[in-house]
């Protein structure tokens, strides 16, 4: 367990030491990566129970917008839009989580229902294209360095808002994964018939995964697209995304706390790399590795990278402990 | 009536066609390996290319390129179900769902590298159709009339023949089939190219009214998810039902209000429905 500390101590230092040795190409990286990140993160809420939803650009396109449209029509401060963000993020989860779980519609058929709202999120905020600009996009108002817009000039400022968020969220997933509630999901995630009969109520268990994990990515989303400073159907909301959420986080390894940031950064390295080393004219390439890389994990190593890092660390101590018996 | 309505109207009925053709493949996979292939728009989506460049650059006949391009397109099927389903086939079906999702970006990504990001016409301009008031597109009725040749076609090799026969049975029950000496792997890969092949014939009759573009497969290819499950799972009756159902949705309010609005409809439709009757529309 003292190894454990150190090693957090180590990692905070480095957080907090990191944009001042970075130069400010990798920070804006690094912030992206740490948004990106809490997103998959919150998607793996539900995703390491066997709840699989490709549609969680729903949830970044309703905290995103909402917070955008609340700040650009009447003025109001993104400390309240974010949270009426996530308020709406939460119904929806609500609206679409309650009649699901109830009649237990659960593997790729929950998926599809996930997919559809992600394409009803997507289409109306295309729709609603006089106040959003539709497909082609929105821009927050800026206002230069405003703690009260939670606009920065400066990365390094908002790299802090990253860190700490992130931070909160992995705290919300620690939490999540306490003692009984999570024995109950993942009991669920196994059989859910027979953890009904253990006296689990699934449906409420259900419920919370999925509220919690909208709510973070509505909050993830609005953050995001306040530090992009941009705001397209096509990158907070739609297919492409919620694939990329889903694609993130098992590369990276949903069941470990880091895995969704370590898919995060694997894939925005991927991009930025392919970018820096052929330029615009390999236009996707990434996406090609991408695509091969999700179907080669998903067949040889389903629990993504950090899983395997977290079988050799576990499989390490044994030899040692076996002399001392 | 309203003319233009009318004609929304049968716009709906055409594009139901459509709708359902592309439904037919993806309906039979679904129904019988029990696996979505997300990627299914995308196998569309390579097949129009493949037209196009054997027809628009290569110059060979429209028709033989089509048949090209099912082949081409049914043999992806066979090898995507031998190398990428086959061995998750026995891990849980979300699985095999995200790998496909995996193939999805590998297409579009695929087709944007060699391609680029420019909407191709395959040039060939079939005449419209004036019947009284209404203009009727020659390429919607034909995707109409193969539509229903094709699910008519697909019924009757599945209900008269013993193949068939057979990939209804392990349908119904996976693990007693093999006990009565039928092969499911052999089964599987001939029902991922049909599936394929069909995605093949959808291919050669959309070239005709769209553009190819890398990212066609994303305008349609979730509406026929849903197609699917509204029909219940492999129930080909039901896929061509729910597709026109759908169809007139989208037409009918996309007449009244915007393009956006009606698919709106139609995904809300579907997430209602499935609620209420998860079985599908037909279901049993």
């Amino acid at each position: 367990m003292i190894d454990a500390r150190i090693a957090a101590g180590i990692g905070l230092a480095a957080l907090i030491a990191l944009p001042f040795l970075l130069p400010t190409y990798f920070l804006h990286i690094v912030i992206q990566a740490l948004l990106l990140g809490l997103i998959n993160t919150a998607w793996s809420f539900m995703g390491r129970f066997g709840l699989v939803s490709i549609g969680h650009g729903a949830f970044m396109g309703v905290g995103a917008y909402t917070s955008a449209l609340l700040w650009n029509l009447y003025g109001v401060t993104p400390w309240l839009g974010i949270p009426a963000g996530m308020v709406l993020a939460v119904l929806l989860a609500l609206v679409i989580g309650y009649p699901c779980f109830h009649l237990k519609i659960v593997g790729h058929y929950f998926a599809l229902v996930t997919l559809a709202l992600g394409q009803v999120v997507a289409l109306l905020i295309i729709a609603a294209r006089d106040i959003t600009g539709g497909s082609l996009g929105m821009t927050p108002r800026a206002v230069g360095t405003s703690v009260l817009a939670l606009q920065f000039q400066d990365r390094t400022q908002f790299y802090f808002v990253a860190v700490l968020l992130w931070l909160v969220v992995l705290g919300i997933r620690a939490w999540m994964s306490r003692g009984m509630r999570r024995a109950a999901l993942e009991a669920i995630g196994e059989d859910e018939t027979a953890a009904e009969a253990a006296g689990i109520n699934v449906l409420r268990e259900k419920l919370w995964v999925f509220v919690m994990s909208a709510a973070v990515t509505a909050a993830g989303g609005s953050v995001f697209a306040q530090y992009i400073m941009y705001l397209n159907p096509e990158t907070v909301s739609g297919v492409g995304v919620s694939l990329q959420i889903v694609f993130a986080a098992i590369a990276g390894g949903m069941y470990s706390a880091l895995g969704p940031t370590v898919g995060a950064l694997l894939t925005l390295s991927l991009t930025e790399g392919l970018r820096v080393l052929f330029g615009t004219m390999l236009i996707g390439a990434a996406n090609t590795i991408y695509g091969i890389l999700l179907i080669l994990f998903i067949i040889f190593m389903p629990r993504g990278i950090l899983g395997v890092v977290d079988g050799w660390l576990r499989r390490r101590p044994q030899p040692q402990a076996a002399p001392a018996e | 009536m309203d003319i233009y309505l009318l004609e929304a109207v049968m716009n709906g009925i055409m594009l139901g066609g459509l709708l359902a053709l592309l439904a037919l493949g993806l309906n039979l996979i679904f129904g019988v390996i029990d696996v979505v292939w997300i990627c299914y728009a995308e196998l569309v989506m390579g097949g129009m290319y493949a037209i196009y460049w054997l027809h628009a650059v290569y110059a060979w006949p429209f028709l033989l390129a089509c048949v090209a391009a099912i082949a081409l397109v049914a043999l992806f099927g066979l090898l995507m179900h031998r190398l990428i389903i086959e061995p998750i086939l026995g891990s849980a079906p979300i699985n095999q769902l995200l790998a496909t999702g995996g193939m999805l970006f590998f297409l579009q990504s695929v087709a944007t590298l060699l391609f680029g990001t420019d909407f191709r016409n395959v040039g060939i301009r079939l005449p419209i159709i004036e019947l009284g008031d209404i203009d009727l597109s020659f390429a919607r009725l034909l995707a109409f009339i193969a539509a229903i040749v094709g699910a008519a076609g697909l019924y009757l090799f599945l209900a008269k023949t013993y193949l068939g026969t057979a990939i209804r049975a392990i349908a119904q029950d996976r693990e007693i089939m093999g006990l009565m000496g039928v092969d499911p792997r052999r089964i599987y890969l001939i029902t991922s190219t049909i599936g394929g092949g069909l995605a093949g014939l959808a291919a050669c009759l959309l070239v005709l009214q769209y553009d190819v573009h890398p990212f066609i497969g994303l305008t349609f290819g979730p509406i026929t998810f849903m197609i699917c499950v509204l029909g219940g799972l492999g129930n080909m009756f039901g896929g061509v039902i729910a597709a026109f159902i759908m169809s007139q949705i989208i037409a009918i309010v996309g007449y009244y209000f915007s393009v956006e609005i009606s698919y709106v409809l139609a995904f809300v439709l579907f997430i209602v429905l499935i609620v209420i009757r998860p079985q599908g529309i037909l279901g049993r």
